[in-house]
């Protein structure tokens, strides 16, 4: 039903004529069963008192935003597609604190979320983005990579350069509400889309179902694929119901632009390569992006975004651009260094291991990247990361001479 | 309320063929039974609560297949579940439970007294043993269903219960949320601790959802009596001992169950029990007594015998490595219990690991010596 409903219609009112036709089904329902009496005795005998989260020892966003006054307003409402602010912090309730890294401990269900459970979504927002407030700001979005300069890093210590982001298909609920067939369907919107990209950009579409133990173990090494869900941050959400049906990975011939489909978010866009050439990186990753919008906008799809959160993700920490520019870079002095931290504080930066962000960061090459998403555009991100990166090679080589190094002021968070 | 699946009236919307899941490569009852038809006509379907036909499957659609047993694949979410899924849960039944049908009628009897012997396993093989069951709390959802409040509603009237009891089952509540990491490891080695849920089969259902809040033990000062609050079900009754004298251990077991549930009674909360399920819990693998009494026995040689599995079939029995069920033996020792749950009392049940265990035992004396175990093998029980 969504599909021919969303093929005719384009433009942001998709979201409401679903939400419409999706309160009529509601009224029917009711009528082939009638809990509504039940479910308004059990509201009664358990007020939300009773049902507050014990949160005493957790440590992620989430817990430091919700009080009991919040939950009393949240836990009885519903959005269109029946997705409750119960369900959004699960996964916070159930995983009091990440030993690397403050999780932010709630997801959306469906871009509606966002805006019905704003009372919890919007402090843990600003808490996660740096003071970011929803209410009062606009995020800017800016895919021209021509404006990027000095996007070529030194080899000898940069491995290889990566860009991430992930797109929402506006109509469809995100990966922790989804059902099978809404899953499937995202699949298939974007399948199709994926087969008019040409030149470079041209490639093959992987179903994680269909894939031989062999292959995917390949993609994997290769830093292709994405994990089998087993952290306990993806599970408790329930982003990983029914794996692996409707999952997997479409990549061009180069290998050097990928997309995963339905793993945290309905797609994950990634461009990457062995090297230094982070502004080749960023330049195919805008035109592919450019280029998949287009091809499904041709069928009457489009992307969850606003002006006041930027693209709409699950997680609200890649709210915004949902863009992570990385490399990773053999720093081995100035990662024993006790000013690291320090220095990639100031310079936005962020550190992880190579395996990714659950993984801890051992020996002498690291994963660096922007910290930030929401507020500063892909264009000035990137450029971000290009500087820090270029700052912290600098470093590096000074220490290789026996020079002494400087932590640099920190970079302001928003455009004044 | 369960996380994931309970939009069912918005998933309406769309057509049978792309909301059925995938089963093409399970090997799990749901999976065995569940077609797209049935799919198709259930799926419309609440219980009172708000469960619905996913909620029951989901646990058996993320989990394909268990290496060492054949699992059920669905789980009650409340004790309507069995009610309004009977389409789905009948077939399951009775292919799980040897072909009982939806007209059987189930016998309990607790009375140790009718259970014959079982005071004389031979100590030098049977290293342990222990019996234990679950109970469902009336008026309560389950353990893949139920929300906060409900389960600290389930600890709070467990905790009155299990504390007021006496003599020898006079005991202490330990809240899992305010155990030292040290007290917690000591009880897990001690056998008596339930583990974190890390199995996939627990974690999909939902049922560790807001780990650990409502979750504790309680177990009287000799550590013969045990009851576990809100793991995968409401409440689990375990008594156990060192050595072979089962008799003792389901004697305990049976004035022990007793006793709580005259206090649950009290409190205007019975079990959920019905004459053609029995004792109603979230798997439908353990309705009817809900028991597994066994022991943890030396049979080294035995189980490297061609026809180890066979006798155990033969005996009703069922091993399992000593960790429980999910792990494999260690040293030739194994966990022996019975297999079945439904459609014969706990004392029928009981009796079975007795006399087939002393069985077993008698032929590993038997294999130590050289000699041939063919003519001990049992006839089907």
């Amino acid at each position: 039903m969504a599909n021919s409903f969303t093929r005719m219609i384009s433009g942001r009112n998709t979201a409401v004529i679903l939400a419409s036709v999706g309160a009529g089904s509601l009224t029917s329902g009711y009528l082939l069963c009638d809990s509504t009496a039940d479910a308004a005795e059990r509201r009664k005998l358990y007020p939300p008192s009773a049902d507050f989260p014990d949160l005493r020892k957790h440590n992620n966003c989430m817990a430091a935003a919700l009080t009991p006054t919040i939950y009393g307003h949240l836990r009885d409402k519903t959005t269109s597609n029946e997705w409750t602010v119960d369900q959004c912090i699960q996964t916070g309730v159930d995983n009091p604190g990440h030993p690397f890294i403050k999780t932010v401990g709630m997801v959306a269900g469906d871009e509606e979320s966002y805006e019905l459970f704003a009372e919890l979504f919007d402090p843990v927002i600003k808490d996660r983005h740096n003071g970011y407030d929803p209410r009062t700001m606009k995020h800017p979005t800016d895919l021209d990579s021509s404006k990027i300069t000095s996007g070529m890093f030194d080899e000898r210590y940069v491995l290889s350069s990566r860009v991430r982001t992930g797109r929402s298909i506006r109509g469809l609920s995100l990966p922790p509400a989804c059902s099978r067939s809404e899953r499937r369907e995202v699949e298939r919107v974007c399948v199709t889309a994926l087969s008019g990209l040409k030149g470079d950009l041209a490639g093959r579409y992987y179903s994680l179902g269909d894939m031989s133990d062999r292959e995917q173990q390949h993609l994997i090494d290769e830093h292709l694929l994405f994990d089998k869900p087993v952290s306990p941050l993806l599970t408790a959400s329930g982003m990983a119901r029914d794996w692996p049906d409707a999952r997997g990975i479409w990549h061009n011939n180069e290998k050097n632009f990928l997309l995963w489909l339905n793993e945290e978010d309905h797609t994950r866009i990634i461009s990457m390569e062995k090297g230094g050439n982070m502004k080749r990186v960023f330049e195919r990753f805008c035109r592919g992006l450019k280029q998949v919008e287009h091809l499904i906008q041709e069928r009457g799809w489009e992307f969850m975004w606003n002006d006041r959160l930027g693209y709409i993700l699950t997680c609200p920490s890649n709210l915004g651009t949902g863009l992570r520019a990385g490399v990773h870079v053999r720093l081995p002095m100035l990662n024993r260094d006790p000013r690291f931290k320090k220095i990639l504080e100031n310079l936005r930066l962020q550190k992880r291991g190579t395996g990714g962000v659950d993984k801890a960061a051992t020996g002498d090459t690291v994963d660096i990247s922007n910290h930030d998403r929401l507020g500063k555009s892909e264009v000035e991100l990137v450029q971000l990361v290009v500087d820090g990166v270029n700052y912290l090679i600098e470093c590096e080589k000074r220490l290789e001479r026996g020079q002494d190094i400087k932590i640099p002021s920190p970079i302001p968070q928003f455009r004044k | 309320m369960p996380f994931g699946n309970t939009h069912n009236n918005f998933k309406l919307n769309y057509k049978v063929e792309d909301e059925f899941p995938d089963l093409s490569k399970h090997n799990n009852h749901m999976a065995k039974v569940l077609t797209k038809e049935m799919y198709g006509k259930i799926r419309d379907r609440q219980t009172p609560s708000g469960y619905t036909l996913d909620d029951v499957i989901q646990t058996g659609v993320d989990n394909p297949g268990h290496p060492f047993i054949m699992t059920v694949g669905c789980v009650a979410g409340d004790e309507e579940s069995y009610e309004v899924f009977k389409d789905l849960l009948d077939p399951i039944i009775s292919d799980r439970h040897g072909g009982y049908k939806p007209t059987d009628k189930h016998v309990t009897d607790l009375n140790f007294e009718n259970l014959k012997g079982g005071d004389d396993l031979d100590p030098a093989y049977v290293l342990s043993s222990r019996v234990r069951t679950g109970r469902s709390i009336k008026g309560f959802t389950l353990p893949p269903h139920n929300s906060r409040g409900e389960r600290r509603g389930i600890e709070k009237l467990s905790v009155e219960a299990l504390t007021s009891l006496d003599g020898e089952f006079k005991g202490k509540y330990y809240p899992l949320k305010s155990m030292t990491d040290a007290e917690q490891d000591q009880l897990i080695n001690d056998h008596f601790l339930f583990d974190k849920p890390v199995s996939p089969l627990l974690t999909c259902a939902g049922m560790a959802r807001d780990w650990p809040d409502g979750r504790g033990i309680m177990h009287n000062d000799n550590k013969t009596f045990l009851v576990w609050v809100n793991e995968e079900d409401h409440l689990r009754v375990i008594s156990m001992q060192q050595g072979g004298n089962m008799r003792e251990v389901f004697k305990r077991f049976c004035v022990g169950l007793k006793k709580i549930e005259e206090i649950f009674k009290k409190h205007g909360h019975g079990f959920m029990w019905n004459e053609h399920l029995g004792y109603i819990l979230t798997c439908p693998s353990n309705l009817g007594t809900g028991l597994r009494g066994g022991v943890h026995v030396k049979l080294p040689k035995l189980s490297v015998h061609a026809k180890f599995d066979e006798i155990l079939s033969r005996l009703r029995l069922q091993k399992r490595g000593t960790g429980g069920v999910d792990t494999a033996s260690v040293g030739g020792v194994f966990d022996i219990s019975n297999a079945d749950r439904l459609g014969s009392s706990e004392v029928a049940q009981v009796q079975l690991v007795v006399d087939g265990v002393k069985l077993m035992v008698e032929m590993e004396k038997k294999l130590e010596k050289g000699e041939a175990i063919d003519s001990m093998i049992p006839a089907q029980k």
